[in-house]
């Protein structure tokens, strides 16, 4: 079978963008994904765009963006599946060149977050869960996971404490990614005193909504190999879902969707948990790290806590996870998120991180979650 | 008349809009298929199992165990004016789960995960406008219900 490589990829600041409408966030992407990749627009075949529409006062966001990056009248499609967006426009690309279809794809994520009234935030914000039994009750999207982090500590005696320490380590690495959002460390005493959010969590549980884009240009086998010296191979692509209603789910401690879309994955790419060096997980809020390293195969399930404790997702242990900052420092531009992931990987796997780089990462994962594990994406990339 | 349901709706129209006028008669109501006899709560319409889209409601006794809850203080809109308000997922006695609001019965500050609860419907007394929703109460709570279920 031939493979997919990544051949070109680009990532602007993550943040209050209120410098930038989201198609000059797009740009600023795409041009850097360009020139990495060094090639020309003719070269592409056509766009994928994963955005969420509803953040945008802009209808229909992706025909502004192809207009902005001048690829009238290549093809491009939206792909929304809520905060998996970017990994859904990936898992798409890879499908359009895998089919023979197109031979060369740009995938950009883009999402401007902050041109929203607060007011609209808060209405946006109680319709997260399933509408017509949930959010009568004023869910809300960190309150989901809470319950998710309460059940964990019930059943495997997590702490909060381990909680807030995949913060202080995501802090950690975002004070040293020039594109993060918050490039600040933290100490786990001050994250403990930020305001309550939803028991058990507070602020620092918790992710900011952000402004940003990431690109990455995907083509095939052999022109991979013919446009670029080292592309980095998307080897594996799992996908899976759960339901909309957590109230359906087997258990509230793990995310279904993302042991299947794992184990998908691994088996494409022919390789196991162990062999992952470098992870980008989806750490909307703590837990949901915690939760990651157990679904993904990192840790057994219960022993998320003790993964951190033992400091075994920090650079130097078992696997590097979020080395970028994550969610929680990067921010979370819903619809670049999962592409951004995808940048982070196939710079630590072509050794570009400099004091953030994991050694030897020759394979590396992206997980990528939509809504509270409605969907989730997970890719492996491989180096040569 | 499902848009009884809640404090805040967003659903007006369903197949199963009958749940919300049992809910004020005091009658917390699954569904069970009249094709394969396949009973779940929340309520459906249409059965996941056998395709059939025949059903009938069966009431629940609202008897459960806590399942997991948050306090929320960051309310959404239409919320923040009962902020902070805890949530409860119950596990019910029938199967199926729901998720309601911390009865004043109950205490946040000690409530536990497998503790016994009693689902209670409610009436949301402040308004004109008809709401009902439900409560998770102290096991062994008792509430009015109507003699006989009646269907508006
Ligand atoms: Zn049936």
């Amino acid at each position: 079978m031939s493979r997919v490589g990544v051949i070109g990829v680009g990532h602007g600041t993550f943040g209050r963008r209120s410098d930038a409408t989201v198609q000059e966030l797009a740009f600023e992407a795409f041009r850097m994904a360009m020139k990495d990749a060094a090639i020309e627009r003719s070269v592409l075949d056509a766009s994928v765009i994963a955005a969420v529409p509803e953040y945008h006062k802009q209808r229909s966001v992706a025909g502004v963006v192809q207009e902005y990056l001048n690829l009238n009248p290549l093809p491009t499609w939206l792909t929304e599946v809520a905060c998996a967006s970017g990994s859904a426009a990936m898992r798409t690309a890879w499908m359009a060149i895998r089919s023979g279809l197109h031979d060369v794809v740009a995938v950009i994520g883009c999402q401007k977050m902050t041109e929203m009234e607060t007011a609209e935030i808060l209405a946006l914000m109680g319709r997260v869960g399933e509408v017509q039994w949930e959010s009568v009750f004023g869910t809300t999207f960190p309150g989901y996971y809470a319950m998710f982090a309460n059940r964990h500590m019930h059943e495997f005696g997590t702490t909060h404490d381990q909680m807030l320490a995949v913060a202080e380590k995501n802090h950690y690495y975002g004070a040293r990614n020039p594109n993060a959002l918050f490039r600040k460390e933290i100490t786990r005493e001050k994250a403990v005193a930020s305001d309550p959010v939803s028991s058990p969590f507070c602020v620092y549980d918790c992710c900011a909504n952000a402004d940003g884009a990431a690109c990455l240009i995907l083509a095939k086998d052999e022109v991979a190999k013919e446009l670029s010296k080292k592309p980095i191979w998307l080897d594996g692509v799992g996908c899976a879902t759960a339901s909309m209603s957590v109230l359906r789910r087997p258990n509230l401690v793990g995310l279904p969707s993302a042991q299947e879309a794992s184990k998908q994955a691994y088996g494409m790419a022919d390789v196991t948990a162990a062999d992952i060096k470098v992870a980008e997980v989806h750490d909307c809020f703590t837990i949901a790290e915690i939760m990651a390293y157990e679904d993904l195969g990192f840790c057994e399930k219960g022993r998320g806590g003790a993964f951190i404790d033992d400091r075994q997702s920090y650079i130097g242990g078992k696997v590097a996870v979020n080395v970028d900052g994550g969610l929680k420092a990067k921010g979370h531009p819903i619809g670049a998120t999962g592409v951004s992931m995808a940048y982070e990987i196939v710079r630590q796997l072509r050794g570009e991180c400099g004091e953030r780089q994991v050694p030897d990462a020759d394979v590396g994962l992206t997980h990528n979650v939509g809504g509270i594990g409605q969907y989730t994406f997970v890719h492996v990339f491989k180096r040569d | 008349m499902f848009s009884w349901f809640g404090k805040v709706n967003f659903v007006q129209y369903t197949k199963v809009s009958d749940f919300a006028v049992h809910l004020k008669d005091g009658r917390l109501m699954g569904s069970v298929c009249s094709g394969c006899g396949f009973q779940t709560f929340p309520p459906r319409a249409d059965c996941p199992e056998c395709m059939s889209d025949d059903f009938e409601f069966t009431e629940y006794s609202g008897k459960g165990e806590v399942y997991t809850y948050t306090k929320t203080d960051a309310a959404p809109t239409g919320f923040d004016d009962i902020a902070p308000y805890t949530v409860v997922v119950v596990e019910l006695e029938e199967g199926g789960r729901l998720v309601g609001w911390l009865g004043d019965t109950l205490d946040a500050g000690t409530l536990a995960i497998g503790d016994a609860v009693q689902v209670v419907p409610r009436i949301w007394e402040e308004g004109e406008e008809i709401k009902v929703y439900f409560t998770v109460d102290r096991s062994g709570t008792t509430w009015h219900k109507a003699p006989a279920a009646h269907l508006g």
